[in-house]
């Protein structure tokens, strides 16, 4: 390789390469690269043993889909797909002193079946290993082939809930944001991928930045800051049918930081052209906006309780940024967040226990949880030096979160004990401000 | 050539073209600390468009700022006259001032950083005597660096309020 290397040639040719590869990276609908960077030594060992199949070879392996999600939760320690010695494919094919031996305490066998004009049925039962019981033997409505991937992580999701107890969030979408190219010529792109980083999708493009996506409770839509009108203005867009709207423009000041009510009908916003940013709430079908905000600091990231009763946003009020609480309507704004020089953008969890946010010490800026039902206890999460945008699953089982490696920026998937990380890389870009979905609905 | 080898020597050659581009990026446009102004903005005599391109003064049109601070530091003061001065000679000038951060702390809390910034400029214009209608503060947070390397030299490149004129 060194010959070819030494060859000179045009640099404006290179560049055209370099763009179109960049340029070709997240349209070309490729994967994210996935790494687990911690394991857990008390997580439940699974085997998920390959489905057996019928008709052409499958373009998904479901059992491997399934396999990494239960590392990625950090509940569950899936067995090595070079370990598995036998293949049964239905209970009656369990020789369980077996998989005993393998130390395994569940089971999943299955098979996908060639419904016909491209559908599969998949059929899959889950088994106590040492009571040799049947816990679940179910048929999953037929699919088409491309969906697959969705249908594993549906499987997996009843099996996490059978097992654990709490509902699995395996089958959920992620939104974030790309940065591709170099200079002026980036260009910003909005993506909604599966949870696992695969089948990443193009929402919205700009040559401006992009930031601060937010999902609709009901999935369909996201709401985000786009700059390409040289000012940032806040749009909120169906995922579907790509159709959008503005939503807030003020010419003078920030419109940021969007956050969407439980109920789907409003929007809390930062909006700074009263001189300085405030939060307010914007009703959106009646387009009023109302300040609940009054001070002359930076008030901004607000994020809703989930009963909507409560604001949490993000002040310098007191010097530095900090966590407030305030009532939904209006009224005087608490402090919730003490430890670390700084904290800010906060996400919360689905039962409102849990409010993830940025601590900023120095220079080191690291995910951290406080517990309001451990009365505040505060846990780290990543190693930092520059974390931000955490975003709680919707069971709250893990996060997402922005890193910067070198000079590109990274996702992490990390469980909610901080003791499984896993790298979601795109293999081109910068990519940056993770927003975990809600709950698909079937 | 196979086609394997082909496509790396793609992938090596646009490692090696972005290892250069990035190297030129690194470069600041105009030094944090400001060279000495050694011509004085003229006490007779109005500003022309002209002189943006060859007054000192005018020239500079980078302030940069102390970290999580919006102050104005003494050494501005002289760009602030000068660009309120030719505001004040060209009633029709538009400025846009471009508020930015370095990369601590999260985007939505640094695009109020860079706004504060913005203001503290556009008040200072004002303070030495343009006008309000003149001025227009955008914010791009840590969007836009003109630095990424992790370190304070980078960092303090990138705290900064960038004067564009939109008419001259």
């Amino acid at each position: 390789m060194i010959k070819p290397m030494r060859r000179n040639r045009p640099l404006f040719a290179l560049l055209l390469l370099c763009l179109a590869a960049f340029v070709a990276g997240p349209a070309a609908g490729q994967a994210l690269n996935v790494q687990i960077t911690g394991g857990l030594k008390t997580a439940t060992p699974i085997a998920v043993v390959p489905f057996a199949q019928t008709g052409a070879p499958l373009p998904t392996d479901v059992a491997e889909v399934m396999r990494n999600d239960f590392n990625r939760s950090g509940k569950f320690r899936s067995l090595a797909k070079s370990e598995i010695v036998e293949t049964p494919s239905r209970g009656a094919e369990i020789k369980f002193a077996t998989w005993r031996l393998l130390k395994q305490d569940y089971i999943v066998v299955g098979r996908v079946n060639d419904a016909g004009n491209g559908m599969v049925q998949v059929q899959y039962e889950l088994w106590d290993v040492n009571k040799q019981q049947s816990l679940l033997n179910q048929a999953m409505p037929p699919a088409p082939v491309g969906d697959l991937r969705g249908v594993a992580h549906q499987i997996a999701d009843a099996i996490y809930e059978k097992i654990t107890g709490v509902r699995g969030a395996f089958w959920t979408r992620i939104a974030y944001i790309t940065a591709v190219g170099l200079g002026n010529n980036t260009t910003y792109s909005l993506i909604v991928a599966d949870s696992d980083g695969y089948n990443p999708q193009v929402v919205a493009k700009s040559r401006e930045s992009l930031l601060s996506p937010a999902w609709s409770p009901d999935g369909r839509k996201i709401a985000y800051v786009s700059f390409e009108s040289g000012n940032s203005q806040i749009y909120v867009q169906d995922i579907t049918t790509g159709s959008r709207q503005l939503v807030a423009s003020h010419p003078r000041g920030i419109n940021g930081a969007p956050a969407w009510s439980p109920d789907g009908r409003k929007l809390a916003l930062a909006l700074s052209y009263v001189g300085n940013p405030e939060i307010f709430v914007l009703d959106l079908a009646s387009r009023q906006e109302t300040r609940l905000t009054n001070s002359l600091s930076i008030d901004t990231e607000p994020v809703w309780s989930p009963d909507g009763q409560g604001i949490y946003f993000t002040s310098d009020r007191s010097g530095r940024p900090q966590i407030y609480q305030m009532p939904a309507g209006g009224g005087a704004p608490t402090r919730v967040s003490f430890q670390g020089q700084n904290n800010a953008n906060a996400s919360v969890s689905y039962d409102g226990k849990q409010i993830a946010m940025v601590q900023g010490n120095g220079n080191v800026y690291r995910i951290a949880v406080m517990d309001l039902s451990l009365g505040g206890q505060v846990r780290y999460l990543s190693p930092g030096p520059i974390d931000e945008s955490p975003s709680f699953a919707p069971n709250a089982s893990m996060l997402l979160y922005a890193a910067t490696e070198g000079r590109r920026g990274v996702l992490y998937a990390v469980s909610a004990d901080g003791m499984v990380r896993q790298r979601l890389v795109l293999s081109d870009g910068d990519v940056r401000e993770p927003a975990w979905g809600p709950y698909r609905q079937r | 050539m196979n086609k394997t080898a082909r496509v790396a020597l793609v992938a090596l050659l646009c490692v090696g073209a972005a290892a250069c581009s990035k190297k030129q990026e690194v470069k600041p446009q105009q030094a944090p600390e400001q060279a000495p102004v050694t011509q004085p903005a003229p006490e007779t005599g109005k500003y022309t468009p002209a002189d943006l391109d060859t007054d000192a003064c005018l020239r500079q049109r980078v302030v940069y700022f102390d970290f999580d601070k919006d102050e104005i530091k003494p050494e501005f003061q002289q760009i602030m006259a000068c660009h309120a001065k030719y505001l004040q000679d060209r009633p029709m000038a538009q400025i846009r001032l471009e508020g930015n951060t370095d990369e601590r702390g999260t985007r939505e809390y640094n695009l109020g950083l860079g706004e504060r910034r913005g203001n503290a400029v556009s008040s200072a214009l004002q303070a030495n005597g343009g006008s309000a209608s003149q001025l227009n503060v955008v914010s791009y947070g840590k969007e836009k660096p003109v630095c990424r390397e992790h370190n304070e030299d980078c960092w303090s490149k990138n705290r900064r309020v960038e004067i564009i004129y939109t008419a001259k």
